[in-house]
């Protein structure tokens, strides 16, 4: 391609106070972090933010022209709500760049109590129809939607054309099913909820045992979830993500297949349909992700905008199960 | 969820969790090993162990109570393994003969090499699990604060050892150096 085209925000994961500055340090436009506890959907053990660790990240991104954006995006259930008001307050007397919110009893929170705070709707929202969109516009002023992964480029350049803010696009890594904000598969094995309590397959749930002939079994609680055959290559411990024998098949992945997210190809189809933010996912990943996933994209971004075709060929390597899919983006036969 | 377990390290790969100790891998770098016995190279580990300790505090409230858990390392191609034990008040690392069986929480192996480059994020963990180059049992809450209070420690593992040995750290960057080359030729 020769046309020039308008360069995209790069938006990048950070789970550390190290990954943050490698993300900026490798050409982050902005950075999206979370508080530590479950105000945000990657509540990991060692991950996260204190207020110390999250003022300084504000000061190191803001310094050097990146943009620091807080997750405070699972939802509080009834008698905990002043968590998640103490994590908004908190962020806001930092002077982050803006508020990923999710809740929508957050949100309200949030636009009353901080008017001048910019607030970005979380992809756990599920907000994906103009009509949802809007109301969200409307009401609490929401200046950029982040799309679930359920759209094609086509339907988000007609989600485009009838909402009045931004919208920020996935464009790599970890693809769970097309439910976002509303799976409740962990719920169901371990009692602790990906959207309340901001982790997906708790650590303390997670087994491995590798027998003599190197099969690795995966177990969350007491199910085993895989049996991955020596020299197989391994994914998430996800419940989404397993093989199961169901009715009429054996080992099938009855959810989906461990892939990643990798639209490269389509960066500049996503840019004309009218994303303005590209969105890496994979706070839960270590700085040599960050440092190879966001200084590749910062390539691929830039070579797109100047017209010419970026080298993508690094990434392959870290994607889970070496797959990766565009997902429902070209077309909706991704299952 | 294991609490406390036993794992092989002899080699003999008979129980989960065991890794098989193969000799090519073996002799590969045990090629540029100085012949040091064990009682030698407690002191050392003793020293660097402590020395992160100190400068890093912050690895501690990251690492929760896992402080207080017991990691066995095992890179597959040394003669020993490693027991890590993070207390901020009294952090130990010990190394231990093949076949020595000691409690506890957390099993991780891989070559010498590859843990290395895992703990100086020099290459990304769950990348290496992908490609079934680490091997992690027991309490994985345990492994993966380990992993992101090592991941937000800032410069890297090899620079902090080879600068609190003094003179020996031109000799110890060095020998990092072959281990890292010695990897890339088995890649
Ligand atoms: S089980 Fe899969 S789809 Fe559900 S929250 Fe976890 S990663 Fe997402």
């Amino acid at each position: 391609m020769s046309e020039q085209i308008t360069k995209p925000e790069l938006v990048c994961p950070a789970g550390t106070p190290a990954s943050l500055r490698t993300a900026v340090d490798a050409g982050a436009d902005a950075i999206y972090c979370g508080f530590v506890g479950p105000t945000n959907a990657r509540n990991f053990p060692g991950l996260n933010f204190s207020l110390d660790e999250m003022t300084k990240a504000v000061d190191y991104a803001q310094q050097r022209g990146a943009k620091l954006l807080t997750a405070i995006n699972s939802f509080p259930t009834a008698g905990r709500t002043d968590i998640w008001k103490k994590a908004i307050d908190d962020a806001v007397s930092i002077n982050v760049d803006a508020i990923i919110i999710a809740d929508i009893g957050m949100a309200k929170y949030l636009s009353e109590t901080h008017p001048d705070q910019r607030i970005h709707l979380s992809v756990q929202a599920g907000a994906s129809s103009p009509e949802a969109i809007n109301f969200y516009c409307d009401r609490f002023d929401i200046k950029r939607v982040v799309l679930p992964r359920i759209l094609t480029v086509a339907e988000i350049k007609k989600v485009h054309d009838e909402i009045p803010c931004e919208i920020e696009a996935f464009i790599f890594g970890n693809i769970g099913m097309m439910a976002e904000g509303r799976c409740s598969l962990t719920n169901y094995v371990t009692g602790l909820s990906t959207n309340m309590d901001g982790v997906c397959s708790p650590a303390n749930f997670v087994h491995y045992e590798e027998d003599k002939d190197k099969n690795l079994t995966t177990r969350l609680g007491e199910y085993a979830i895989d049996c991955i055959g020596c020299g197989e290559n391994a994914g998430y411990p996800t419940i989404c993500k397993g093989r199961y024998n169901v009715g009429h098949r054996a080992e099938y992945y009855a959810f989906e297949e461990p892939v990643s997210l990798n639209l490269t190809h389509l960066l500049p189809d996503l840019i004309e349909a009218g994303v303005t933010a590209l969105k890496i996912e994979g706070r839960q990943r270590s700085k040599a992700y960050i440092r190879s996933v966001v200084s590749s994209f910062r390539q691929a971004v830039d070579a797109y905008s100047n017209g010419e075709q970026p080298d993508i060929s690094d990434l392959l390597a870290l994607t889970e199960g070496h797959k990766e899919t565009m997902g429902a983006f070209p077309s909706k036969k991704w299952r | 969820m294991i609490s406390q377990n036993y794992t092989n390290t002899s080699g003999s790969n008979s129980s989960p969790g065991s890794q098989h100790l193969s000799e090519a891998h073996s002799k590969s770098l045990s090629r540029f090993l100085p012949p040091l016995p064990l009682f030698a190279l407690s002191p050392l580990l003793s020293h660097v162990v402590n020395f992160i300790a100190k400068k890093h505090p912050e690895l501690f409230s990251r690492l929760g109570e896992s402080t207080k858990k017991t990691f066995l390392i095992n890179p597959t191609n040394l003669p020993f393994f490693l027991i890590l034990q993070p207390d901020p008040n009294n952090p130990r690392l010990k190394a231990y003969n093949r076949g020595s069986e000691i409690k506890h929480d957390v099993y991780i192996s891989g070559s010498f090499a590859t843990l290395l480059k895992m703990i100086d994020s020099q290459s990304d963990s769950d990348a290496l699990f992908f490609n079934r180059e680490i091997m992690v049992t027991g309490d994985s809450e345990a492994m993966v604060a380990l992993r992101n209070a090592l991941d937000d420690m800032e410069g890297t593992l090899v620079d902090d050892v080879a600068s609190s040995l003094g003179p020996f750290s031109k000799p110890v960057r060095k020998f990092f150096d072959i281990v890292n080359k010695s990897k890339r030729h088995h890649e």
